[in-house]
């Protein structure tokens, strides 16, 4: 509150704000808002961001152009050509319209992943830390197995032997992301559960389920979803990475990976276009960096 | 066990027989167990209704764990628990949820102890709202016991814990355990992280509330002064063993345990003549994994003779005084100790 | 730690084990089965129990596994069913070549990352930290490939400074050619590590640097080069941990960049076995690399735990 000192002599906050202002406690959410609120870095992210999600959703109304439709007359023109001011691409397509409907399949092929292994692994993480004992070992030995592939390595074992397209690179995504959020949904599960209050909840009486929604889940599921969205970053690069393989999206569906692969031999005559795709992927994967990053401070987690 | 029964005739409320836990000690290529920890070995007391049953020792006697095993919020490896005549969890007998509904525990950790994500009076509003009670009735209930720990509803129902003062916090804690109407309370260490004069005004609350509520307290504290103010009898805590109980004026004037003498003699005492300039315990508990044989005590009793390596003394009333049972070999005559059946060293 | 070690060394055991069964597993649900693939659709169904019995297919599933993994621990990953050669063969050149290419942008990512991470952290909140931090961010957003074609661009194309393709004459490269082809290869594949380790380090320097005993140890007037190496000491396990991760990565990793760069490694490998479905070279390739991260993993904690004695436990 701003004030000069004279008013603060002489407006004596009432009895009946004062009672408001403490009915209101500061809940921790409030707290988290307000500090990303003054993160002027975050917020500006965070509009970028909106900005990409948006261009994807409104492609139809970005842009005249079809993004399927070639021409063998207009082939890698420069950007600033005339009705395509992002220029064509290998076979005529406009960039432009390529790049906003792109994000289409790459935000989805970048999300989705992510929310699949959040609700697996969440859960059997959560499960593992709160019960403990024989299930803990159990859920987490086996996700052991699957930590001892790299990343890609795993999603590119299971699109490269069960086959190309958008429902396996979202299930070899999936199934990527699930171990490390086992592990961070675990490790922070257990942790809460030696925490007295969950002791003092269980003495009380209560059931499990009332248990974990009241008093586990609405401690663990801030850093577990902070984590989650650092996540985003990772499977969107690691998306288009299966699609500049080949192993992901198929042509001619517009997708910056798929963009990229297909627009490399371009490098030779049109190398600024032949690069524009990888902005994106870039641009995109950082602002959620950047996001999750800044969601992270607010909430002060460690991870 | 006979000499642990209480001045107070009639039935004990919590009858505790035999409570054991040791906790195994895991290490090595294949993480095999390679020693226990008896942290409750065979604990036995019994707590009347109405009455404050101190229990002090130092740190690592086992004192938390017994708070947790009367409360199964860890499992004890063998013994019984008794309320009100039934044995807890057994055939017939009350279950555990009724068990807890009349059971409650306080903490030492105000902030650990309540959910930083939870408004205060939604943390006191649990218990009744996880026994059935609707949303809102919880919320009343909560706002009355709020009330009765001094916290005015109005203001601090609504505010989240680090919105609180450490004595504040513990008041919102002891309302939590009250707000499901139970007949006893453990206070495992409840005021031992607040502030002297805090500690106290919580001190006489619990005082209060256990007048208007008719409650029953386990105190645990390894504050003796504190455990002298609130206790009606006091037990004794020394590496999971039970070495002493008896009515805390009684302990206090005339202690028979070595232990429980060193105890006493270190206490800091604003009295001179009662001031000691001799160390009567020295050196650290032994190693739990391993305890001594026989008497628990021993490696750190200047009285300790053969006789106290080869049994294990058990825990008798002395002669003179049915309620106050000591487990030495000194108290009791015929045991083979030299100052057997004396009153022990002067 | 003789102890420690010999249990990790043992842990490692149902960890590989159970790699094995998810790469079979992997492999029983592939579209079509490895005789479909070597014999043309209008064979009489006599030949093809032939080869199905040849191949072993004729077997229950779970016989089939057993057989499989008694082949890969006495070191057979199959035959190629395209070239018709031994894949573990073709695999070991391969790796080779990826080696050359991984060790290197693994010592240069390591380097450049704890060198820019502790530097951002003594210099904590000045532009040179925001600069540091932006390019670690930076780092660890970038894909990789995309890196590799831009590099391509500028060096090959713009300026073609550079090759862009393959690498050369094949072998352990001595001259100056063969490592030309090895510059723009490795530093795409070093940004991942460097913006990973550059983060932690800094986070980790920071850390220490709050504690007080750094402030006591420059209250004693300690040079500012001690004080430097003691929080080495204290950041290096744990940068050490991530870098035996990231040099995992790297081999699995290699496959984007191995594309980019047409290098003959055993990411080019992968994805030729991939295009060709050539499921023996695919699952060989996937095995050896995932029992390479296993091991890895196992000679991290253990170097971990001969630095920081608290982790034996």
């Amino acid at each position: 509150m701003v004030s000069t000192s004279s008013e603060t002599l002489l407006t004596l906050p009432t009895p009946d704000a004062a009672l408001t202002r403490a009915r209101h406690g500061r809940g921790y959410w409030k707290n988290v808002w307000r500090r990303l609120a003054e993160d002027r870095i975050t917020i500006a992210v965070m509009l970028v961001l909106i900005a990409i999600i948006l261009s994807a959703v409104l492609a139809p109304y970005l842009t005249p152009h079809d993004p399927m439709k070639t021409s063998v007359f207009a082939r890698l023109k420069p950007i600033g050509t005339a009705g395509h001011w992002l220029g064509t691409d290998e076979i005529g397509r406009d960039l432009w319209a390529r790049m906003v409907y792109g994000g289409r399949l790459s935000l989805l092929c970048g999300v989705l992943p992510v929310a699949l292994a959040l609700v697996v692994g969440g859960t059997l993480g959560v499960v593992a830390g709160y019960a403990g004992g024989v299930v803990n070992s159990a859920i987490m030995r086996s996700i052991d197995v699957l930590y001892a592939f790299p990343s890609i390595l795993l999603a590119i074992a299971i699109c490269g032997i069960l086959g190309s397209g958008i429902r396996n690179t979202i299930l070899a995504l999936s199934v990527t992301f699930i171990p490390p959020l086992v592990r961070i949904s675990e490790a922070v599960t257990t942790q809460v559960r030696s925490l007295d209050f969950v002791e003092a909840a269980r003495a009380s009486g209560s059931g499990t389920a009332l248990l974990l929604r009241y008093h586990v889940l609405n401690n663990v599921l801030g850093p577990i979803l902070v984590y989650a969205t650092s996540l985003i970053s990772i499977s969107i690069i690691l998306a288009s990475g299966l699609s500049f393989l080949g192993l992901g999206v198929s042509p001619p569906n517009p997708e910056w990976g798929l963009m990229l692969n297909n627009l490399r031999p371009a490098i030779w005559v049109n190398p600024v276009v032949a690069a524009l795709p990888g902005v994106m992927i870039f641009l995109t994967s950082m602002c959620f960096n950047l996001t999750s990053d800044g969601i992270r401070q607010a909430m002060d987690v460690r991870l | 066990m006979s000499g642990a029964s209480s001045r107070l005739s009639g039935p004990p409320l919590l009858s505790v027989r035999r409570l054991t836990k040791h906790f195994p000690v895991r290490g090595g290529i294949f993480k095999r167990t390679h020693g226990v920890v008896q942290a409750v070995d065979a604990v036995s007391f019994d707590v009347q209704p109405g009455e404050t049953l101190g229990i002090v020792g130092e740190s690592g006697c086992g004192k938390s764990t017994t708070a947790r095993l009367l409360m199964r919020l860890t499992e004890p490896d063998s013994g019984e628990v008794m309320f009100d005549g039934e044995q807890i969890g057994g055939r017939g007998g009350p279950s555990l949820r009724t068990l807890r509904r009349n059971i409650q525990m306080v903490f030492q950790d105000s902030y650990a102890s309540l959910n930083p994500r939870l408004p205060v009076g939604m943390s006191v509003a649990y218990g009744p709202f996880a026994h059935g009670l609707r949303r809102a009735e919880a919320l009343d209930r909560a706002a009355t016991l709020l009330e009765a720990v001094g916290l005015e509803p109005a203001l601090y129902a609504d505010r989240y814990p680090h919105e609180l003062s450490g004595g504040q916090r513990q008041r919102v804690n002891v309302a939590r355990a009250l707000a499901i109407e139970p007949r006893v309370v453990i206070l495992d260490e409840a005021v031992s992280a607040l502030d002297k004069s805090v500690a106290a005004q919580v001190l006489n609350l619990l005082v209060e509330l256990k007048e208007r509520f008719r409650l029953t307290y386990l105190f645990i504290s390894h504050d003796l002064g504190v455990v002298r103010y609130l206790s009606d009898r006091v037990l004794v805590m020394y590496l999971g063993k039970v070495v002493e109980v008896g009515p805390v004026a009684e302990v206090w004037e005339h202690p028979r345990h070595p232990y429980t003498r060193a105890l006493l003699a270190a206490m800091p005492t604003m009295d001179p003549s009662r001031r000691t300039t001799e160390a009567l315990l020295t050196g650290d508990p032994p190693n739990p994994i391993n305890p001594p044989s026989g008497c628990r005590f021993r490696t750190r009793c200047r009285f300790a003779e053969d006789v106290c390596a080869r049994h294990e003394p058990p825990l008798q009333s002395s002669a003179d005084l049915r309620d106050h049972a000591i487990a030495c070999h000194m108290v009791h005559a015929g045991t083979g100790h030299s100052l057997a059946g004396t009153s022990g060293p002067a | 730690m003789l102890a420690y070690t010999l249990r990790r060394l043992l842990y490692g055991v149902p960890i590989l084990l159970g790699v094995s069964v998810i790469v079979f597993a992997l492999i029983q649900f592939a579209p079509g089965d490895a005789a479909s693939l070597l014999i043309p659709p209008e064979a009489p169904k006599e030949v093809v129990d032939q080869v199905r019995a040849k191949l072993g297919l004729d077997k229950p599933v779970y016989v089939q596994y057993v057989l499989w993994l008694g082949r890969l621990v006495r070191g057979d990953l199959g035959v190629s069913i395209v070239t018709n050669m031994p894949v573990a063969s073709e695999l070991s050149n391969a790796l080779g070549n990826t080696l050359m290419l991984a060790i290197p942008a693994a010592l240069l990512g390591f380097t450049l990352g704890v060198g820019l991470g502790a530097l951002a952290a003594f210099h904590r909140g000045t532009v040179l930290d925001r600069l540091f931090s932006a390019t670690a961010i930076a780092g660890v957003s970038l894909p990789h490939y995309w890196v590799g074609i831009v590099l391509v661009a500028m060096f090959a194309v713009v300026f073609n400074a550079l090759p862009a393709q393959g690498m050369g004459a094949p072998g352990f490269p001595r001259t100056w050619a063969q490592i030309r082809h090895l510059i723009l290869p490795v530093i795409t594949l070093s940004l991942i590590p460097m913006g990973v380790v550059s983060r932690l380090v800094r986070a980790n320097v920071l850390e220490i640097l709050s504690h007080e005993f750094v402030g006591s140890l420059r209250a004693k007037g300690l040079f500012r080069r001690r004080v430097l190496r003691h929080i080495m000491k204290n950041a290096a396990p744990s940068a050490l941990a991530l870098m035996g991760l990231q040099f995992g990565y790297l081999l699995a990793g290699s496959i984007l960049v191995e594309t980019v760069f047409n290098w003959p490694g055993s990411g080019g490998l992968l994805n030729l076995a991939i295009f060709r479905r050539d499921i023996p070279v695919l699952s060989g390739t996937i095995v050896t690399i995932a029992a390479i991260f296993v091991v890895i993993n196992i000679a991290v904690d253990v170097l971990q735990a001969l630095i920081d004695p608290r982790i034996r436990r």
